[in-house]
């Protein structure tokens, strides 16, 4: 498997390349070599993904493989390591990432067309797919740690791609600090790790373990507060709804399928020990993850921007894999398979929600290159003029509300058995979630496509279907969307390696069914008509509920008042004003004292040789009286 | 045979009215004779001490003779610096010399 | 005798360049003269950090290489004693690359060129006699070569309250030097009185012998202290924002990146190799003042409107890091103090080239008058950004690997009082970013809103030349830290292993412990 390492490299090297020679290239070549280079290593982590799981189970488990592994730096009786490391979940990941990292380059020919920036844009892209693909085949968690900062700085640079627009600018900024300061916790997470567990690795160093068993839970924490940051949980979830500033694309890469789901990976990545050493601290991710699904499908239920109802859907749906990984009770899967679902659950949502979520978004990216705004009263009826995108568009949306047999379904499903499993309280609130879901993504497809058509806009203006660069990625994916449910995920991946099958469980897959149809009825009830007085009425009805939802619960309020009013206004200022005035004043005395001082003792030195006579004669006598007593 | 007392006792004098003019008077020319006077109060001494105490040697009347020397160069040179002054301030007050204090 | 020779032509070849700057006529000649100098230092520390890697691997035991020394004060033993190790070689490189990428930085600079080169070239002399000598007072000889130069080249050269400032720098240096001389004579005296080496005193050879705890514990502040000013030490910072705003880029580029790490690489040398009892000792209070200065650096950063203010706040609170980290007292920490010193110098040299290169260019280094550089001068503001980026830790540049390295080796002290510094320390890197990204956005993103600005031109070849090359740097070490990480610790272990086996280990006044 040595040729992984160009899985690394190929985008590297295309970064390198696009971003110190790009001035000279013509966006044409750029785009090209960046696609190219892209489509490369979808090539390689397609053969990749074939060679590993056709190669022979040991003890009914695919091997861990690590072709690569070398010390990058040395720190003490630790070291740093850089390599690849491959199983069921790297692989799986790197098929994700790079379909849907094809299918964005891809599609960003198109709709970057003409743009100013083109090769930086593709640069930027190759790093950060390169830095994903690293973050995901790490051997060790410094490793992950440092692909996890390069993927935080190339969404910052993508974010702000549109540096000259203000709110791109504060977009880039928030999103980068607000996973930075998530990333503190992860980075003093690691460092615990390394110093109790004496590695950092993620081979099962089960002597490392039982020494650190007593600091993993803090740190396992810690490192979630981490994967929180990144994966937008709750209350760590405000930079996403903004980082939707950036090119759609971007969005549909980084903010839906792959960056985002890096806490979900992490988590994932260390369950081994979450499972064995901090059962307990699993409830604390089950409950953020609750709370997050929640907040986030009620948020979005009154957006308008469809790029921002489209980023709360995220927020909702990593959500959902975050709720299903905490719900994990048991490691061993075997015949009672129902308490270590959660773990399989999760990550076949995690695929199945990087295909449709990044349709969604790229679909979401036609209609806006379609009519140049992301506001909805631009939008409606436009299902007439762009055939293609409506199409796609909806086999997502099916899929995210849970129909069969489109792939969300089958995958949302696993999850609710398995909250169902960990307690019924919580597979009932997943389950209503899950009905919201529905209901937001209809109210959005009628919103675009049915509802009421801006006419007035549209015949200034006629909206008209995409170029083939961008549709062809949508039928792709759409394919994709229909057909990954059936992958028999269960052999491929699970808790403990073990191959087993997808069992529905008929109460739940009917339940959730209906519940999800009935949502939609009542979403085609509301928004489907040209004029939608239901909608009013409950607008009228509700005002302070809706407008709290639409301002998202002032969170951003909260954030802007403790960051600017509290720590710029009562921590920064005031240090600030402690160094200029107490600290520096305080030299400033010593130097002011000195002079003053010498002011003062400067009259004795007074030039004049009779004062100095007096004092000389003065001395004299008084030496002499010393002498005659 | 006059007595030393009353020798010293005529350069005491002159050393004390030296001082008190050389302390006490504002102009440079004054200060200088002061400092005259009081030299010479010490030649005196000088000599006489030699020719009561020890009138085998002759290192008294020849420190005597160095001083009258010294004090006549040193003169010189006071006067020229004073000349100078005066050429520059029309005055040779001490009171006014304050131009290098500091 | 070969030794000498071979490490003192760090010392002579700056001393013939001052020799031809005083012989060139014309700043053709000027330009030349420094070019091929700072070539010759260049080619010399490339030359002897790989000397360096061969002789270490011959003779893996002795602390020093090539050592030699000349008696040059008999009665107070003073000798002119040479010898490097793996920090030094390191220390010596980043000298020659900063001065190098400094000859280019100042390449338009007027007026009177010649002497500002002759200056700047006396200054650089201090600095590479400061890290070849190990004599106490051959290095404190040099080191007060490499302050004096600043009096002037703030005094002639700097903008805004040039005079104010070269004076407050010179006399908070000069007060710390003064500090430090106590320290060296108590130590030397302490010892015997026999020997000024730092190799005989620490090993008690050379007719030194123990110095006693109690004299250890009142030398050990001075000197500290004395080298700690220069390593902006909270609370003897305050010379730094304002010396670094007034001098001109060159030498902002020369002070922070190598004069102030003089501070850290005496503190460890002198203050705590030969005072070991007392660093176990009295290092807990040090240790507090660092992590004060890594945390209300970087506060006082976020609020600065000058473009030096802000990077002299940043400069304080990663040199308090340096400190920092010296202080934990292990290997990895302390490789991770040389590595930070590295990878700072770099990278704030870079800072300073940048800015000065934009202030040359705007006449301005207010951040409420600048935006939309980006569009303006392309090829400056990408290197700002990369500038930024790597004093905010983005991995594959210096700064990542340094922090690293430091909060790994921090962490292995357990008591709670080091972990909650060490906890307060990391959350530096969140505060960097916060002024690191508003800066960036600020200037650089958005529309220019200056029209007289819109008409600037991007850098000129020799700007380009000497920030690439540090950019080159900075991602060199970055990428692959390995080898100067290795080399750094065979520096480090036998010092640290030093203090760490002193006879008094535990900090009895610690009220923290």
């Amino acid at each position: 498997m040595e040729y992984t390492l160009f899985i690394l490299l190929l985008p590297f090297l295309s970064f390198l390349f696009l971003g110190l020679c790009g001035k000279w290239l013509s966006h044409k070549v750029a785009g090209l070599v960046g696609t190219f280079s892209l489509g490369a290593v979808a090539v390689l982590s397609y053969l990749t993904a074939f060679e590993y799981f056709t190669a022979d189970r040991v003890n009914g488990v695919f091997e861990t493989l690590v072709p690569y592994n070398i010390t990058w730096l040395p720190l003490g009786s630790l070291h740093f390591d850089m390599g690849i490391m491959l199983d069921p979940i790297s692989v799986m990941m790197l098929i994700v990432i790079s379909t849907v990292s094809l299918m964005v380059h891809i599609y960003s020919m198109g709709y970057m067309h003409g743009e100013k920036g083109f090769q930086r844009y593709y640069a930027f892209l190759s790093l950060f797919t390169m830095s994903m693909l690293g973050l995901v085949v790490a051997t060790n968690i410094f490793q992950m740690y440092l692909f996890w900062e390069l993927v935080g700085v190339s969404s910052y640079l993508l974010i702000g791609f549109y540096y000259t627009t203000p709110a791109a600018i504060a977009a880039s900024k928030k999103a980068f600090i607000v996973t930075r300061f998530a990333d503190m916790f992860f980075l003093i997470g690691i460092l615990i790790y390394g110093y109790y567990c004496g590695s950092f690795g993620f081979e099962f160093d089960a002597e490392g373990f039982a020494k650190g068993a007593f600091m993993l839970p803090t740190a396992l924490v810690l490192m979630f507060i981490g994967g929180a940051g990144k994966s937008a949980m709750f209350p760590l979830h405000i930079w996403l709804p903004d980082a939707m500033e950036g090119p759609t694309p971007v969005s549909a890469l980084i903010h839906a399928a792959t960056m985002v789901v890096a806490g979900v990976f992490q988590i994932a990545r260390l369950f081994p020990l979450w499972i064995q050493y901090a059962p307990q601290a699993l409830s604390i991710v089950v409950w953020v993850g609750v709370l997050t699904a929640f907040y986030a499908a009620a948020v979005a239920c009154v957006q308008s921007d469809i790029k921002r109802v489209l980023a709360f859907s995220t927020i909702s749906q990593i959500a959902f894999m975050m709720v299903a990984l905490g719900v994990c009770t048991e490691y061993t899967t075997g015949h009672h398979h129902v308490g270590s679902l959660g773990y399989m659950a999760s990550m076949f949502h995690l695929f199945t929600h990087a295909m449709f979520k990044a349709l969604l978004f790229l679909g979401a990216g036609c209609i806006i290159h379609a009519v140049h705004s992301n506001e909805m009263f631009a939008m409606g009826g436009l299902r007439k003029y762009m055939p293609i995108t409506h199409w796609t568009f909806l086999i997502a949306c099916l899929a995210i509300a849970g129909i069969p047999p489109f792939s969300g379904f089958f995958s949302k499903d696993e999850i609710l058995t398995a909250c169902m499993a960990y307690s019924p309280v919580v597979g009932w609130i997943m389950t209503v979630i899950a009905a919201m879901t529905a209901f937001y993504m209809f109210r959005l497809y009628y919103g675009i496509f049915w509802g009421t058509e801006n006419k007035e806009l549209h015949a200034h203006h006629t909206p008209h279907e995409a170029p083939l660069t961008m549709t062809l990625p949508l039928v792709f994916l759409a394919i994709v969307t229909v057909g990954a449910g059936f992958i028999p995920f269960g052999h491929f991946v699970s808790a403990d390696g073990q191959a087993y099958d997808i069992h529905l469980d008929p109460t739940i897959a009917t339940t959730s069914v209906i519940v999800a149809v009935c949502s939609i009825a009542l979403a085609t009830y509301i928004y489907k008509g040209e004029k939608q007085p239901v909608a009013e009425k409950m607008r009228a009805a509700l005002p302070a509920l809706h407008r709290w939802a639409f301002k998202r619960f002032y969170l951003d309020e909260v954030y802007q008042f403790v960051t600017h009013r509290i720590i710029f206004a009562h921590i920064s200022k005031p240090i600030a004003w402690f160094d200029r005035h107490v600290v520096d004043g305080f030299f400033d005395f010593l130097a002011w004292g000195t002079n003053a001082l010498s002011v003062q003792i400067k009259g004795l030195q007074s030039g004049s040789i009779q004062k100095y006579a007096y004092v000389f004669l003065l001395g004299v006598l008084i030496l002499f009286l010393i002498v005659l007593i | 045979m006059i007595q030393l007392e009353y020798v010293l006792i005529i350069s005491a004098v002159m050393m004390f009215a030296g001082v008190y003019g050389f302390l006490t008077r504002r102009s440079t020319l004054a200060i200088l004779l002061s400092i005259e006077l009081m030299l010479n109060s010490t030649d005196i001494n000088f000599a006489v001490f030699n020719r009561m105490l020890h009138p085998e040697g002759h290192e008294g009347y020849f420190f005597a003779l160095f001083s009258i020397a010294i004090s006549a160069a040193e003169s010189a040179v006071a006067i020229a610096i004073m000349i100078n002054i005066y050429r520059m301030l029309k005055n040779i007050s001490v009171d006014k010399l304050e131009k290098m204090k500091w | 005798m070969d030794n000498i020779l071979f490490l003192s032509s760090f010392v002579f070849v700056p001393l013939l360049m001052l020799l031809g700057l005083w012989l060139a006529r014309n700043i053709n000649q000027v330009r030349g003269v420094m070019v091929a100098g700072s070539v010759a230092l260049l080619a010399l520390a490339v030359y002897l950090v790989f000397a360096f890697l061969d002789a270490r691997a011959a003779d893996p035991l002795s602390e020093m290489l090539f050592t030699g020394a000349v008696t040059w004060f008999e009665p107070l033993h003073i000798k002119y004693a040479v010898g490097v190790d793996g920090i030094s070689v390191a220390m010596l490189l980043l000298s020659a690359i900063i001065v190098f990428t400094g000859t280019f930085a100042s390449w338009q600079l007027k007026p009177l060129t010649k002497e500002y080169f002759l200056w700047f070239t006396l200054l650089s002399m201090g600095v590479f006699g400061f890290f070849i000598t190990v004599d106490m007072f051959t290095m404190f000889m040099f080191y007060e070569i490499a302050l004096i130069p600043m009096y002037l080249l703030i005094g002639v050269w700097g903008s805004g309250r040039k005079e104010y400032s070269a004076m407050k720098l010179t006399l908070m240096l000069m007060g710390g030097s003064a500090f430090l001389m106590c320290g060296i004579f108590g130590i030397f005296y302490g010892a015997g009185g026999q020997t000024m080496n730092i190799i005989d005193i620490a090993n008690h050879t050379g007719g030194a012998h123990a110095i006693d705890f109690a004299q250890q514990c009142i030398w050990f502040p001075m000197a500290f202290v004395g080298f700690g000013v220069l390593g902006a030490l909270f609370p003897f910072h305050t010379w730094s924002p304002d010396g670094h705003a007034s001098a001109p880029t060159a030498v902002s580029m020369l002070h922070a990146g190598v004069l102030m790490k003089l501070g850290g690489y005496g503190c460890f040398r002198i203050a705590m190799y030969l005072l070991p009892d007392a660093a176990n000792e009295l290092g807990w209070i040090f240790l507090i003042l660092t992590g004060i200065s890594v945390v209300y650096g970087a506060f006082s950063a976020c609020v600065q409107t000058d473009l030096k203010y802000i990077n002299a706040y940043s400069s304080v609170s990663h040199c308090g890091l340096v400190l920092f980290a010296i202080l934990m007292l292990n290997n990895t920490a302390c490789t991770g103090a040389v590595l930070q010193m590295l990878s700072h110098g770099l990278m704030t040299a870079l800072f300073f080239a940048l800015i000065g290169m934009i202030y040359g260019r705007t006449h301005t280094r207010d951040i409420r008058e600048l935006s939309g550089l980006m569009k303006i001068m392309p090829f400056l503001a990408v290197c700002y950004v990369i500038a930024g980026l790597a004093n905010l830790g983005l991995p594959g540049l210096s700064g990542f690997i340094a922090e690293m390295t430091i909060f790994v080796g921090s962490f292995e002290n357990a008591e709670t009082f080091y972990r909650v510094l060490t906890i307060a320390a990391c959350s530096s890197i969140v505060i960097t970013a916060v002024y690191i990204l508003r800066l960036v956005g600020k200037i650089l993103y958005g529309t220019c809103e200056n029209e007289h600005h819109l008409a600037l031109t991007d850098a000129t070849w020799d700007e380009r030349f000497s920030v690439i090359c540090l950019i080159l740097a900075v991602a060199g070490l970055g990428m692959a830290p390995l080898w100067v990480s290795d080399m750094i610790t065979t520096g480090v272990a036998p010092v640290v292993e030093h203090i760490q086996n002193a006879s008094h280990v535990v900090s009895q006044s610690n009220p923290f412990l």
